[in-house]
């Protein structure tokens, strides 16, 4: 039978692999891949401040982006695709709630300056190679 | 309790219960808003509920942790907390960053990552508290006469939980890196370094509960936490298959994520084997029912529910859906919420003196509050299915989609009177243990 010893050895030695092949991985990915994908190229400071608003009104709190966020309001990152730029714009710069379909969202009244950088930010990540998400509704008609 | 300054884990316990009720106020606020009742909107909108929600769920799980750490340390290391006045100190200032963030929340004063809200010159106030607790734990355990297995596992968790909030300090301009390093935080803290906490607290109390072989029980740690580490650091890549990172990880994920379930499994065997096992019958059936709870539940909401949509194909559907909120849940309660309420029930007949093991209300409380959280994700489940297949599916809007699935949320908001009809009762039992005194310091060991 396993002994406590030999137990303790699969947890330390167990760890320190996994943890050596996930830093390995992690590094390859951050260098290789995640320029490439997201077109880091395309990073310019319109699209980073439009991420300072995003991430300054936790738009996160009620939406999604590349699948992380909240369930109350609708996944964005391919809205810029779906509704274009003036859809969006109207959505940031309305000072009443903007509803479309009953439920409000926060009235930012956003300038057309910071607008146009959260539109840049939009489009930027409607960009991004997702491996495919969102997928394409198959029982579409 | 055995030693004097074991004391300071109830106020950090009565912390605890503070936070989750108001925790469970704007889980309601959310759950009225999802079904077409956004009244409070002007003054805490979905994004400012939802950021106090899951913040309060942390805090709260955290101050129930270093509760639990400051009761077993001593205990098992044999020596006093080396300064009760610190760990005063430092239960005031969780409480107080606890506190300013939450109100920050309804003033715009946030950032917009998930589970990361705390803005990042607030971190700092948190690094500095952390770091306390670390000390006096850590000094304590190191000039302690013992230093046991279960503390050791206890404490690492501790530890490494601390060192994995930095890389959710880092600014990044790139929102996939932001993503990238938000994971190490989220999912290095519960499907990593949490379970070593769990595991530690578990082991802790099995020991006493169950009165079985210390060396029987502290090898099966081992073994749980090995699996854990194992299958849980790889399996950080079931969150990277659509980030804006490789294929690689499709396969990685899938695969160690797939196998995450196991050390869950390990949980609730280990539990239920040792209750077999044990020739003593400790009095407390109050916390023996939440210790066995935790064990199974936390098996089917992590690992089942984790399971039913952790494989790259079901997750390309699933993912950022109501299904996640389900797991979410079930998850967080079972495994991280119902360890700490095990630990409370377990620590306070000892704290006080006073032995309520099976009171009515007691009983009461741990049936409700289950039963309610079990409803609460059949509730969130349905949504979430009938979401994934008319809108990820069928393609129909987001929005229309929800005006279907909003009588769920009436079901959603039943449930979670029922669980909080519980969580009543436990505080309700809280208050009536009273405050700890010395008089309930104990002699005879082993109890
Ligand atoms: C106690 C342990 C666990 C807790 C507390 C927990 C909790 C959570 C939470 C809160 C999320 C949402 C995170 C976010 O979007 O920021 C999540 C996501 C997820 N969890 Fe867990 N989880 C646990 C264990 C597991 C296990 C063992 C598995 C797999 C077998 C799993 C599979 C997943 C998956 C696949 C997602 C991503 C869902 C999506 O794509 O939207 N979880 N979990
Ligand atoms: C009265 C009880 C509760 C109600 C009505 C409630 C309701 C909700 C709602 C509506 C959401 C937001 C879903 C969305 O984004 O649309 C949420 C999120 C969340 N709640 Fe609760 N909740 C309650 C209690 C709890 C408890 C006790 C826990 C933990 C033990 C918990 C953990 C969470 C977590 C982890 C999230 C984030 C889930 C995710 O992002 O996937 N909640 N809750
Ligand atoms: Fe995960």
């Amino acid at each position: 039978m396993l002994s406590k010893s030999q137990a303790k050895v699969f947890f330390l030695g167990g760890t320190i692999v996994t943890f050596a092949i996930f830093l390995g991985l992690s590094w390859n990915s951050l260098s290789n891949e995640v320029p490439k994908k997201t077109h880091e190229e395309n990073l310019t400071p319109q699209v980073i401040s439009g991420k300072h608003i995003w991430e300054k009104n936790n738009c996160m709190g009620c939406h999604t982006i590349l699948g992380e966020g909240a369930y109350y309001a609708p996944e964005l990152t391919k809205v810029y695709e779906r509704r274009g730029e003036a859809y969006i714009k109207a959505a940031v710069m309305s000072k009443t709630p903007w509803a479309p379909r009953g439920r409000q969202m926060v009235a930012y009244a956003m300038t057309e300056q910071e607008a146009n950088d959260v539109v840049a930010f939009l489009k930027w990540i409607g960009e991004v190679d997702l491996n495919g998400f969102p997928a394409k509704p198959d029982l579409k008609k | 309790m055995k030693y004097k300054s074991q004391k300071v884990a109830y106020w950090f316990f009565a912390l605890s219960m503070l936070l989750l009720s108001l925790q469970i106020v704007y889980g309601f606020i959310m759950a009225f808003a999802h079904m077409g009742y956004d009244v409070l909107h002007q003054i805490t909108p979905f994004n400012t509920a939802r950021a106090v929600h899951t913040n309060l769920l942390v805090v709260w799980l955290l101050s129930g942790f270093m509760g639990a750490a400051y009761y077993i340390i001593p205990e098992e290391a044999e020596n006093e907390l080396v300064s009760v006045k610190l760990a005063y100190v430092q239960l005031i200032s969780l409480a107080v960053v606890g506190v300013v963030a939450i109100v920050g929340y309804h003033f715009n004063y946030w950032e917009g990552r998930k589970f990361l809200e705390i803005p990042r010159p607030l971190d700092w106030l948190v690094v500095v508290n952390v770091l306390t607790f670390l000390g006096i734990i850590l000094v304590t355990l190191f000039k302690g006469k013992k230093r046991t297995t279960t503390s050791l596992v206890l404490t690492m968790g501790l530890v490494f939980a601390a060192l994995l909030y930095l890389p959710g300090m880092i600014w990044f301009d790139n929102q996939t890196m932001d993503s990238f390093f938000r994971w190490w935080v989220v999912h290095l803290w519960v499907e990593g370094v949490w379970e070593l906490i769990m595991g530690g607290i578990l082991a802790f109390l099995l020991i006493k509960i169950t009165g079985v072989d210390r060396e029987v029980i502290e090898k099966w740690l081992y073994v749980i936490v090995g699996l854990t580490f194992i299958s849980g650091i790889l399996g950080t890549g079931h969150h990277y298959y659509y980030i804006g990172v490789g294929k690689a990880w499709l396969i990685i994920g899938g695969i160690f994520s797939a196998m995450e379930p196991l050390a869950f499994l390990g949980m609730a065997l280990f539990a239920i084997a040792m209750y077999r096992k044990g020739e003593k019958k400790h009095p407390n059936k109050i916390a023996l029912s939440w210790t066995l709870g935790t064990a199974i539940v936390s098996f089917v909401g992590a690992g089942l529910l984790g399971l039913a949509h952790t494989l790259p194909g079901v997750n390309m559907y699933t993912h950022g859906t109501l299904v996640t909120a389900m797991h979410g849940h079930l998850a967080f309660w079972g495994a991280y919420g119902m360890i700490v309420l095990a630990f409370i029930s377990y620590a306070l007949p000892n704290l006080t003196g006073r032995k309520l093991y099976d009171s009515t209300t007691g009983l009461l409380a741990f049936w409700l509050s289950n039963i309610g959280m079990v409803g609460m994700t059949v509730a969130f489940g349905v949504a979430g299915v009938a979401q994934v297949y008319l809108e990820r599916k069928v393609g129909l809007e987001f929005g229309d989609v929800q005006k279907e699935i909003q009588v769920h949320f009436v079901v959603l908001a039943v449930c979670a009177t029922f669980f909080t009809t519980g969580i009543g009762c436990y505080i309700y039992e809280f208050i009536k243990y009273g405050r700890p005194n010395d008089e309930a310091l104990e002699t005879i060991t082993n109890l």
